[in-house]
């Protein structure tokens, strides 16, 4: 092996790369592909199903495309008043929450980047923090504690827990470390307080931080099916994931026989839930893309700098 | 430091302004925390009573510690911990071979649209709920039509109930886990290695080192503090054995080995209404995952220099 290199070395600056490089490189493509692929297909499968006739499912003839195309599953899930409502719900529960977890973390995160000396206090409220990061009081407490305040069946429940995202607001601590501070300097001098600084400097900086724990919220909000089977009294009052859980999943995950899940697959709901799991997904698959870009920077820079 | 306020008078007003400006702007999250993480830890004293909503907290009866030996007690409690602990622990090992393999391989390619699309689509799943993702799976599990037994079935296998056989259950949930956080996890370690000096690799190739030497002389070094901290870190979760997947995919045929901790206490807490003996299971596991916790951070930040605030 040395002998080869050496000979490469003498043959000038170009690298010359062995066939075992080559075979290396066309294997490693081929792996990260499948490994792509192996991501995709289930998703793809049930982006197929929903296209599918409903015998066409239930006789396991759909790969990754559909079989007898229609869209009858959609035209059901469109006239699905329930599935809607549920989705309402969602969208209300996202437009209320994530401004204000966007405002608590930014507002938050800005004083405890300072150091010791520039925030007196600091110590404490890093300890104040970190405490419900480990300890929390467990399901029922919790659950007992949001009765007495009269939380159960409003959507408040589902909005004022999760206000205060701790490791986002470390995310963005870390990433407004790491500015500069002359900006800010400049700024106090020509007479800025704080809260103009925070708004007029910090903010237009830490764009991609934001963005990233922007999509944090977004995705958490949407995603989070717990707090509304929990907290909600009513089906009426369930968010999306909440209606999917309980309409999509449950008559699997607690009577489940065998038996069943043939029967199962001879009903025609197969497809319909296909296209309610597709349609839920679509959001993410939109809002994805648009952070993508500063997300990985925003990640990377608040997480891994400590 | 009472000195040191004298001696800075001159200037004290507009700092005290500053400083009250960053107090204010604390305010808002600390009321929240109160009321919504602080509050709610003082109804752990139900671990210690015969807790009944009628009585409530202040008038329900005492028990010492009647509900952890009840508890300790049980007879599936060292099952649910045993389940608990092999799901946790393969998922964070797995959660840490896989992603470092993954980077390790897409950090050789050397076309950039090609990284950045494997890495979209494979980070794609995370952001997906355990709902959505539970109906996926229960859809290609199936053993009546789903895809995986069809595939399967290709090779001559017989139909495997992967949702509904004891032993397949746990590595199900394994493997499907691993499967949803793989690629966002390998989002730091993909960074970590684009930071290491591409100098080393010139210079190593200068002296003749062959791709095997770079990679353990260069590139393994190079990640290997992030390593160790994802590592560490990921010890606190070892109770976790992931509620959102286990719940929205096990069912009674495989409570015998997919029946963790969490699940557990939502059983006891909310179905079952044993609300006291629920907490002591949480008091329990919250103890356990506090003090892992404390001893990896300060193992993170003797070993990797790691704060977090």
């Amino acid at each position: 092996m040395l002998k080869k290199n050496k000979k490469h070395m003498e043959t000038g600056t170009k690298v010359h790369v062995s066939w075992q490089r080559k075979l290396f490189n066309v294997f490693n493509i081929v792996f990260l592909t499948a490994i792509s692929a192996l991501c995709l297909l289930p998703l793809i499968h049930v982006l197929a199903l929903s296209f599918s006739s409903p015998f066409a499912a239930s006789s396991g003839q759909v790969g990754l495309f559909p079989v007898d195309f229609t869209l009858e599953a959609y035209k059901y899930v469109v006239r699905n008043a329930d599935f809607w409502r549920a989705f309402g719900v969602t969208l209300l529960r996202l437009a209320i929450a994530v401004p204000l977890t966007l405002i608590i973390i930014f507002i938050t995160a800005y004083p405890l980047s300072k150091n010791e000396q520039k925030f007196k206090g600091r110590k404490f409220y890093t300890v104040f923090f970190m405490i419900p990061m480990l300890f929390g009081g467990g399901l029922v407490p919790e659950y007992m504690t949001y009765m007495k305040y009269g939380l159960i069946g409003n959507i408040w429940a589902l909005i004022l827990p999760g206000l205060v995202p701790i490791s986002s607001v470390i995310l963005l601590m870390n990433f407004m470390r790491d500015l500069p501070a002359e900006l800010e300097e400049a700024a106090s001098i020509d007479g800025a307080g704080p809260v103009k600084r925070l708004f007029y400097v910090i903010l237009p900086l830490t764009v991609p931080a934001i963005a990233t724990v922007a999509l944090f919220a977004i995705v958490g909000h949407w995603n989070s099916w717990f707090d509304g089977i929990l907290y909600m009294n009513h089906p009426d009052q369930y968010p999306l994931q909440s209606y999917l859980q309980t309409s999509i999943l449950t008559y699997d995950s607690r009577t489940l026989t065998q038996k069943d899940v043939a029967l199962m697959q001879t009903v025609s709901d197969q497809t319909s839930r296909a296209a309610q799991i597709f349609v839920a997904t679509v959001p993410v698959l939109i809002v994805y893309p648009f952070f993508q870009k500063h997300f990985t920077k925003g990640l990377v820079m608040g997480s891994v700098k400590g | 430091m009472k000195k040191q306020k004298k001696s800075r008078k001159a200037v004290s007003f507009p700092a005290i302004k500053t400083q009250m400006a960053y107090h204010a702007l604390m305010l808002p999250s600390c009321i929240l925390l109160i009321l919504f993480s602080y509050i709610p830890m003082f109804g752990i004293v139900m671990a210690f009573q015969n807790f009944t909503p009628a009585k409530g907290i202040f008038g329900s009866e005492w028990v010492g510690m009647n509900n952890f030996i009840r508890l300790f007690t049980m007879d599936n409690i060292q099952q649910v911990l045993f389940n608990t602990l092999y799901i946790a622990i393969s998922k964070i090992v797995l959660d840490i071979v896989v992603p470092v393999t993954f980077a390790l391989m897409l950090n050789e390619v050397k076309n950039r649209f090609f990284v950045r699309s494997v890495q979209t689509i494979t980070y794609l799943p995370y952001f997906l709920s355990w709902v959505i993702m539970a109906g996926v799976f229960v859809e290609i599990l199936s053993p009546s039509g789903g895809l995986v037994n069809n595939i399967l079935g290709f090779f001559g296998i017989d139909p495997i109930f992967f949702l509904g056989d004891k032993k397949w259950f746990p590595n199900v949930m394994i493997i499907t886990d691993t499967w949803k956080n793989f690629g966002f996890s390998a989002i730091v370690y993909l960074a970590a290695l684009t930071s290491v000096d591409q100098s080393l690799y010139e210079a190593a190739r200068v002296d003749g080192a062959n791709y095997m030497q770079q990679m353990f002389h260069i590139t393994l070094p190079g990640i290997k503090g992030i390593v160790i901290l994802m590592t560490v870190l990921s010890i606190g979760g070892i109770l976790d054995a992931g509620f959102d997947q286990i719940f929205n995919m096990y069912n009674p045929i495989v409570y015998e080995t997919g029946d963790v901790l969490d699940t557990f206490v939502y059983r006891l807490g909310i179905k079952d209404m044993a609300f006291s003996l629920s907490t002591a299971v949480s008091l329990v596991k919250s103890i356990v995952s506090l003090i892992l916790i404390v001893i990896s951070y300060k193992l993170a930040e003797k070993f990797a220099g790691y704060k977090i605030f």
